[in-house]
This record gives structure tokens, C-alpha cells and sequence, in this order.
């Protein structure tokens, strides 16, 4: 989203001043009841009319997902796993809404060095700002649910915005907006966990003993959270990480590498400049004048036999 | 490579013109790299961008100034591996390298056209360019992004800040050294360092260097029967 006036910040990225952050807001979140899902795949149709996208057409692999994977065009992407559960012998049909889940402690904008091409407003939604991207591809690796994704063409990053320009106007995403079973459901967090917790209460008398609410404390949470019904098994929709964090590597190197290294740098340049100008110098003399003479006639005489 | 008298001085040939123009591309390329490579490192030095061309341009710029340095480089390696041979000389040279950093040359075996700090510096900067240009292609995304997994991409772009920080550090190092051992710049601007400096500090050097030939300059005479012919 283009940058309008926005005076609620909560973090912007490669930046070290506190931005501002005058306006309060309460945090969203979009519930994704994966329970309810039907696989219409309605939000990624509503996900590309809203955001004016375009996906190009792709080849039928023998799968549903379609396309194959998120692109820079398609923001959302239904991922389709097929499961024998060993305890009912049931086969399960298990869709997830895969997308970016607009984490509290975002590995992106913890890895972007643009300042300002990463924004979290202080609703939760994580925002990348195209104008300010340069096209690095760092967030790519910051991210611990494998998202973003740069355009070939122009070199940005894209990825789900969370229609922060329909929240901003007090709207649901379009993808909530669209959903025909209400499996997307968008609100405060607080009434999503409130939804949530009754639709998982529904689901265990159903007989999910492990239904529960997806909202991972690796990354502080989550301002998209799912309803599982395994949630004791994440790992089976679609490889969403059981316990998602920033990765130690990345941690490593944007926190003390970047801070050590520069602090490091610093004080060499700054030694070697103030010691180069008060150490007493290390001067040819004229005695070493002298002997180099005394020297080169001696070998010069004696030539190439010496 | 022969030892001068000139009318005011005595000089010894030290680098040639293309050893000389190949090293200043390495040294302008590393400049760069280090501006570059600093303005994506940390957010407080973001405004070096501007020096680019702005943010986008930054990041397709320093890849391409890698592979520069790393060509420049092999170039000034093939000039000048067979003189950073390591010996065992320079381990005992190494060992008293205290007297080294105190002036006190004498006290050391004398060194030939590098000393063995000089052979380390040459080294050390060898094994990172190699580390920071191998790690740099893992993290150059615009054309590799898809060639290595996310997990690898990591760990290049921690190799790769920390080799930067080294490569950094070493060329501080070098520039010190240049400066603070009076007489040594010259080499590479010029071409030809004093007598008295090659005495001082490169003597085994000095005689080898003197055994090949001296002209002198004031008469255009060769003043020895190494063969060399004066080129004046």
C-alpha cells in the first residue's frame, strides 16, 4: 500500500527513531476456521479482485493448489493435503489458507534493511511498502513461514497486505468478505480468540479432542490465526510450523553481528586514524640511506655471480 | 625491476605500471563494495545509498562490483603469489613480530620482497574475497534466489557480514601499514620505492634486487654485469 498519512506505527523497518505513533488502534485479526473450509478457493479470487492482480495461467500438476505455490501475484493460496487418520480410518481433506500471517515479532521487517519498506501499524497488520523496497530478497529469509515473494519484473516484494487499506476504512478483507461459509472471519483479536475458543469447544464435542486455536507464541503471535482441528499436528496442513520462530541465524546476524560488527569497524577506523597521527613514525633515516648505497655496490659488483 | 640512481636519490623498481593500475581497480572496488555493503548492513549508514543512486540501485550495484573485485583480484593474485611463499623465515619473523611493530628491524632475519605480515595480509585477504564472493552469489537474489534454499541463504548472508567485517578490518590494516611505514606509498603511485626503504625494511630484497642490476641514471651506464640494459 502506497504511504497515506499514517500516524500508527508500531515498527518500521531499518529504522532506529520511534516512529510515529500518535493514533491508537486496537489490534485486528482475520480467524481462519479451517474446519469450515470448503475449498471454493472465493478468497483468492476476491484476493486478486481486490488487489487487482492478475495470476497467470498454469499447468494442472494432479493437485488442487492452483497455482502451485504463493507468487508475487497471488497473495493467498489454498493448499489442499489429503489424510488417512490412522485413529478413525477417516480420510480428511485438510485446506489451509496459506498467506502471510502478520506475525507480532515479524522476521521480515526484522531483515529488511530498506528503512521504511517493512511497516507493522499498531493493529497487528505487517505492510510492505513498495515505493521503499529495494528488491533484496532479506526478507525472504526472515520470514519463518516462507511468504514473501519478489517479482521478477520490478524486483519488490509482495505478499498478503491484510487489505490494510480496507481495514483502514473500517472494512473486512476481501477474503473474509468473500468466504461463502464463514470460515474467514475478521475482527478484533480479542473476539477472534472469543469465536475461536467457541468453535473449538464445537468441534472437540464433535470428537477433535486436539481442535484448538493456531496462534504461535514463537513469533508473539499471530494477527492471522487458524482453527485446527489437529492443532497438535500443524505439521499436517500443509507443513505449517509447529513451533514458528524467527530463525537463530537471522537473529544472530541482525542483532549482535550488525551491532558488534559495526561497533568493531568503527574502533579500528578510529584507532588507526588517531594512532597514525600521534605514534611516532617508522622513517627511513639517513643511516639507512647510507648502508642501502653500502649494499648496492657491494652486490652490484659482484653482479649476477654474487 | 632494477635498482636507479637518480640525481637526487636512489630508487628500486617495485611495481609495474599494470600491477599498478590492477591494484588501484581492487582497491577502488573494495572502497565501493565497503560503502555499499555498509548502507545494507546497518540502518544508520542506509544514507550511503545515496552515493548509488538510491536504495534499488545499491543492491544491483554491489553484486556487480563484487564480481569486479573478485576478477582484479585473481588478476593481482597471478602478479603476485610467487612472491608471498611462505618460508621459515617468516615464522621466525612472525615470532619477534613485537620488534616489528616497534621499529626495531634489525632485530629480525631480513625480509625479502614481503615481509611475513605483508604474506598474511595476502593470504587473509585471498581466503575472504574468496568466502565473501562464494557467499555473496548464495544471497545475490535477483539471479540466485532460486538456487539455494532459504536455510543456506541464511547462513550465507552471516558468512558473508562477518568475512565483510574481516575483509574490512585487514584493509584497515593495510591502509595503516601504508602510512605509517613512511616511504611505502610511493611504491604504488610511482612505481619505485627509496633505497633507503627497501634497506630499511626489505634488505634481502635490496640485494637481490641490486644483483640484477643498477643503472645510473646521471650517465646511462650499467654499472654491473646482471645483464639488465638501461632503459633511458
Amino acid at each position: 500500500m502506497a504511504s497515506l498519512q499514517s500516524q500508527d506505527f508500531a515498527r518500521i523497518s531499518a529504522t532506529t527513531s520511534r516512529p510515529p505513533d500518535v493514533r491508537n488502534d486496537f489490534a485486528v485479526a482475520k480467524l481462519i476456521d479451517v474446519s469450515k473450509c470448503i475449498g471454493c478457493k472465493a478468497c483468492q479470487a476476491a484476493c486478486l479482485e481486490w488487489n487487482n492482480l492478475r495470476e497467470e495461467i498454469g499447468v494442472n500438476v494432479g493437485v488442487y493448489d492452483n497455482p502451485h505455490d504463493l507468487t508475487p501475484n497471488s497473495w493467498t493460496l489454498m493448499r489442499f493435503t489429503e489424510y488417512e487418520n490412522p485413529e478413525s480410518g477417516n480420510l480428511e481433506w485438510l485446506i489451509r489458507k496459506d498467506g502471510c500471517m502478520h506475525c507480532a515479532d515479524p522476521g521480515c521487517l526484522k531483515a529488511c534493511p530498506a528503512p521504511g519498506a517493512i511497516v507493522q501499524y499498531k493493529n497487528g497488520i505487517v505492510d510492505f511498502v513498495s515505493e521503499n523496497c529495494i528488491g533484496c530478497g532479506y526478507c525472504v529469509k526472515g520470514c519463518p513461514f516462507n511468504i514473501p515473494r519478489i517479482n521478477k519484473a520490478d524486483q519488490k516484494a509482495y505478499k498478503c497486505t491484510l487489505c490494510s487499506d480496507r481495514v483502514a476504512v473500517g472494512q473486512a478483507p476481501a477474503c473474509a468478505k468473500a468466504c461463502p461459509t464463514g470460515a474467514i472471519v475478521f475482527g478484533t483479536k480479542s473476539d477472534m480468540i472469543a469465536h475461536a475458543n467457541d468453535r473449538i469447544q464445537d468441534l472437540k464435542s464433535r470428537g477433535f479432542k486436539n481442535a484448538g486455536l493456531y496462534d504461535p507464541p514463537g513469533v508473539g503471535g499471530t494477527h492471522v490465526m487458524y482453527v485446527l482441528h489437529h492443532n497438535d499436528k500443524p505439521e499436517l496442513y500443509a507443513n505449517l510450523p509447529k513451533n514458528p520462530s524467527i530463525s537463530p541465524v537471522v537473529e544472530l546476524w541482525k542483532g549482535v553481528t550488525k551491532v558488534a560488527g559495526l561497533a568493531t569497524l568503527g574502533f579500528a577506523a578510529a584507532f588507526a586514524f588517531v594512532h597514525a597521527n600521534i605514534a611516532r613514525r617508522n622513517e627511513v633515516t639517513r643511516f639507512d640511506r647510507i648502508r642501502a648505497e653500502e649494499v648496492i655496490d657491494e652486490e652490484a659488483k659482484h653482479g649476477r655471480q654474487a | 625491476m632494477v635498482v636507479r640512481r637518480e640525481e637526487t636519490r636512489t630508487t628500486v623498481d617495485r611495481y609495474q605500471g599494470r600491477e599498478r593500475v590492477n591494484h588501484w581497480i581492487t582497491a577502488i572496488a573494495l572502497i565501493l563494495l565497503t560503502l555499499s555493503g555498509l548502507a545494507l548492513f546497518h540502518p544508520s549508514l542506509f544514507f550511503l545509498t545515496a552515493l548509488f543512486g538510491g536504495g534499488s540501485a545499491t543492491r544491483m550495484l554491489h553484486p556487480w562490483i563484487g564480481v569486479v573485485l573478485m576478477l582484479s583480484f585473481l588478476v593481482l593474485f597471478i602478479q603476485m603469489v610467487r612472491f608471498n611463499f611462505w618460508s621459515k623465515d617468516d615464522t621466525r619473523w612472525l615470532s619477534r613480530i613485537g620488534d616489528a611493530m616497534s621499529g626495531k628491524e634489525d632485530n629480525l632475519p631480513e625480509a625479502g620482497r614481503y615481509n611475513a605480515a605483508q604474506k598474511l595480509v595476502f593470504w587473509a585477504m585471498t581466503l575472504i574475497i574468496l568466502v565473501l564472493f562464494l557467499s555473496g552469489l548464495m544471497i545475490w537474489y535477483e539471479y540466485f534466489g532460486s538456487s539455494f534454499t532459504v536455510g543456506q541463504q541464511r547462513v550465507a548472508h552471516i558468512v558473508h557480514a562477518l568475512a565483510a567485517v574481516a575483509m574490512i578490518l585487514i584493509v584497515i590494516v593495510h591502509i595503516y601499514a601504508a602510512f605509517y611505514v613512511r616511504g611505502t606509498i610511493n611504491a604504488m603511485t610511482e612505481g619505485r620505492v627509496e633505497g633507503g626503504w627497501a634497506f630499511r625494511h626489505h634488505r634481502r630484497w635490496l640485494r637481490q634486487e641490486a644483483a640484477k642490476g643498477v643503472i645510473d641514471e646521471t650517465d646511462g651506464r650499467l654499472h654491473n654485469r646482471g645483464g639488465v640494459r638501461p632503459t633511458g
